[in-house]
Parts: C-alpha cells; structure tokens; sequence
C-alpha cells in the first residue's frame, strides 16, 4: 500500500524539479540575450523571475506542511534539503536577471573588441547548475561529490575576466560602463555555479547523510568514503 | 526464575564518549518466556543522567528489556533471565543482591498511573518508604515535598495533600506516581510509555519534567511515540524481534540511521 505521505513528498519532488528547470531556462536565456545581444530576451527573462520566487514560497508551504506530519530519517532530510534546493534556485533566478538586466543594458551600446572567454565561463556554471539538478534526480551522491570541485575553475575564470576587463578599463576610460556590466554579468556567472555546487552538497547530504558543507572549518563536514 | 551469567562481551556499538560515566551496562542479555526467546543476547551500555530510548514497534520486546534492568521478570514464574547487567559496576543478577535493593536503586513508572486509590496524595509518595520500615513523620513530610516538587507537582497538591490520589487528574497521576518512585531516591528511573495515556498538554508536562529529572537521574523510556523520543532522549536503541537493531545518539538514529530497518521503522515504511 502506497504510505499518503510517500505521495505528499512525490509532489514536494515534481515541484521543486519543475523549478529547477525554469531555473536552467533562466540561464540559459540570459546568457544567451548577453552573447547575442538580445535585449527582448533579456527583458523576458527579468519579467519571469517572479515565476520562481513563487515556486520558492509555494516549496516552503509544501515543506512546512511536510515537517508539521514530523518525518524523520531520509524524509526529514529530503525536506529540509528540499528547502535549501529551492531557496538556491530563487538565487539562480535572481543572478540571471542580474544578467539578463546587464545583457539589455549592453545591448544598447557598442560591443567591446574584447576576447573574454563568458561564453566558456557560462557553459561551465550552466553545466554545473544541470549537473547538480541530475544528481538530485538520479539519487547520485558520487556524482554530486565529483562536481564540487568544478566551482574551483568558474572561479578561475571569473578572476580571469575581472583582471582583463579591469585592464581595459585603465586603458579606454569611455568603456568603463560596459566594462562593469561585464563584471557584474561575470560575479552572477560564478554565483550561479557557488549555488549549483551548494545543491550538490544538499543531494550527498540527502543521500548520504554526511554533511560535507564547510569542509575546512574545523569539526566540521565528512571526507567523502574512502579518503 | 533462573540467571545465567555469561562471559561478558563489549556492547555494540560503544557510544560512550568524553568521559561519560555508563550507569547501566547490558552483555548478551537475554530473556525467556518458557520456550519464547523474547530478548536476544543484547549488549549495550546506558550513559549516567542521560535520557535513553528505546523504540520498535509492538512485540519488539522494548518493555521485557526495560523490565529486565530493575529484575521485574521475577515476578513472573515463567520467565527466564540470561547475561549481565551491571549497575555502576554492580551485577544487579548476584545471589547477593536482593531483587527488593534492585527496584529500589531502580525505580519504574508505568504507562498508567497507578496510585493506590484508598491512599491519600502524601500516602502515595511515601508507600515505598514506609513498606521498607523508613520514616519518621518530620522525614516522611520532608520526603514528601521534595519528591512532589521534583515531579513538578508540589505546586497544584501542597494544599490537598490529605485529598485522595484518585481526585487528581491523569496527568497528575502519572507525576504522582513519577514522585513515588523518586521517593526511595533511585539512581534510574524506567518510565514505561509514561505519556501515552494523556493529552498533549499533560504530555508535554511529563517531558518537561524528564528533562529537568535527567540532571540527577539516569532515565531509560520506552516509547511509541518517536517524537516524544526525539525531542526528549539523548540516546535512542531501535529493537526488532528481539534484536537490538541500532543503538546510537537519538541524533543520528532520526537524521541518519545507518541501519536500513532503523531507517524503515522511523519513516512509517516498517514491513
């Protein structure tokens, strides 16, 4: 017989999948209005981030509705998780709006004769935030594991594109504008992956039960089995 | 009733941890009725003025272990006790040791008040001294207060103290019989689903006070209720058929169990 709460927390599951994938959408749609200059497109994007602050207020009913039945072990975890899940893709959205907002900015203005490598940068986050949404779906807490090093290299990247864009700055005063705007876009890019690997972390917290956040504060996070 | 002692082995798994003192140590605890293997060789160690649960679903034998720990099963013919138990290092199953020692080191409530209905509040506080031939009448009244305030009771009783037990509500009756047992001054309390007879409110009234009591005391309880086990105890044991299944900080044992059946069992998904 199929437990009403199994069924409860199935509908908590759909609902936050269904975010996540307006979250991807979101993305993608503001990375692309920023490379081609877009701006009906980024202005679409800025309009439908309302969709998933709802979702974010619409999880957190369902949650709250959940925890009031007490769940315990993999459920009390799946919910909880569920809960940081959705308020780390709110943040996604909100990220690509500040693109989508600097992308319809930018596209009023000449482009800059500049070589940035925010496409390859975008790619990375947007596979991270993809990568940690299937790991939640697939139950893989190996997988998710294996991307939290990734942020390392958006990292990278974004510091890499702030030094030449900064750069260019000092050298061609009237671009300073667009410039930041890049900035901007670039810091939304990295924050966009810092909020894929958190969801990673959740999924080996939900399927593993170790909390592996802050791994360098002392006393705190699990190595992963085997290390 | 026959004891067999057993070579001891290590409880499994030792959670005692920072210098906790263990006040009741089990080893290959069994118990017996007549052909009934009704509790199987467990071995664990409860820590001193902590709160341990233990949990399992109906027939698991959660009540025949906590009966075990105060020799209440030789009350009854056909049940049989095998292993160890030691009390602050004391082999609670010597020879030597008096059952009567054992229950009154070892105190026990019930799941239903059980106040001796022709005896009046005060009376019912200090039974237990009295059928040991302690007393004295300033040492009784003073017994008398401490025991009902240590069971949040003095408060609503301390004017009616001559009125019968039975005038008081359930609640009141379960920390009547909560004040009884600290009377004899115990070193552990088993509380036997104590709050599964009473309404939220009187509930929360017996939580409350478990929390205040395991300052002094070492509290065992067996409950059905696995909130009530989270939100009070410290350590949590799941039983099976018998088994022990998991024993672990009530933490880990609600968040994370290790054990699948533990896992099954909390979330509602047992069989």
């Amino acid at each position: 017989m199929e437990h009403h709460f199994d069924t409860e927390l199935d509908v908590l599951k759909q609902k936050l999948l269904l975010m996540a994938s307006h979250a991807e959408t979101a993305v993608n749609r503001a990375v692309e209005a920023l490379v081609t200059r877009n701006r009906d497109l980024a202005v679409q994007v800025k309009d439908e981030d309302a969709v998933l602050d709802r979702f974010e207020i619409e999880v957190d009913d369902m949650a709250i509705h959940l925890l009031s039945k007490a769940p315990l072990a993999s459920d009390l975890r799946l919910v909880t998780v569920a809960m940081k899940i959705s308020q780390n893709l709110e943040r996604v959205g909100d990220e690509a709006t500040k693109i989508a907002k600097r992308a319809r900015d930018l596209s009023k203005e000449p482009p800059l004769k500049l070589n940035l490598e925010l496409p390859k940068m975008a790619a990375l986050a947007l596979g991270m935030l993809k990568a940690a949404l299937d790991t939640f779906v697939n139950h893989d807490s190996v997988a998710a594991r294996a991307l939290i090093p990734r942020d390392k290299e958006v990292d990278a990247l974004n510091k890499k594109i702030n030094a030449e864009l900064i750069l260019h700055m000092m050298e061609n005063s009237d671009s300073v504008p667009r410039c930041l705007n890049l900035i901007i876009a670039s810091r939304s890019l990295e924050r966009i992956a810092d909020h894929a690997k958190n969801v990673a972390e959740e999924v080996v917290y939900l399927y593993e039960a170790h909390d592996i956040r802050h791994a360098g504060v002392k006393g705190q996070g699990t190595p992963a089995p085997g290390v | 009733m026959d004891v067999t002692i057993k070579q001891p082995v290590a409880a499994q798994p030792s959670i005692q941890e920072h210098g906790e003192t263990v006040a009741l140590a089990l080893r290959n605890l069994s118990v017996f009725f007549g052909d009934n293997h009704a509790l199987k060789n467990v071995s664990l160690d409860i820590t001193a003025k902590a709160v341990t649960a233990i949990i399992g679903p109906s027939g698991c034998g959660k009540s025949t272990l906590l009966r075990a720990l105060n020799r209440m099963h030789e009350l009854n013919p056909g049940a049989r006790v095998e292993g160890e138990i030691r009390l602050f290092g004391d082999d609670i199953y010597s020879r030597a040791v008096e059952p009567v020692i054992v229950r009154r080191r070892v105190g026990m409530v019930f799941q239903k008040s059980n106040p001796f209905p022709t005896m009046s509040i005060a009376e019912n506080v200090t039974v237990g001294l009295r059928l040991n031939g302690i007393g004295g009448r300033k040492m009784l009244a003073e017994r008398t207060e401490q025991s009902l305030r240590m069971a949040a009771l003095w408060d609503e009783v301390k004017d009616r103290l001559h009125a019968p037990a039975v005038s008081l509500s359930g609640g009141q009756q379960q920390r009547l019989c909560i004040a009884r047992a600290l009377a004899v001054q115990p070193e552990v309390l088993l509380m036997d689903e104590p709050a599964s007879a009473l309404d939220p409110l009187a509930t929360s009234k017996i939580e409350d006070l478990i929390l205040e009591l395991k300052k002094d005391y070492t509290i065992v309880i067996v409950t059905h209720n696995m909130q009530q086990a989270a939100r009070m105890s410290d350590f949590t044991a799941f039983l099976y058929l018998g088994e022990l299944i998991e024993f672990d900080t009530t933490a880990n044992i609600f968040a994370s169990p290790s054990k699948k059946q533990t896992e099954d069992y909390v979330t509602g998904r047992f069989g």
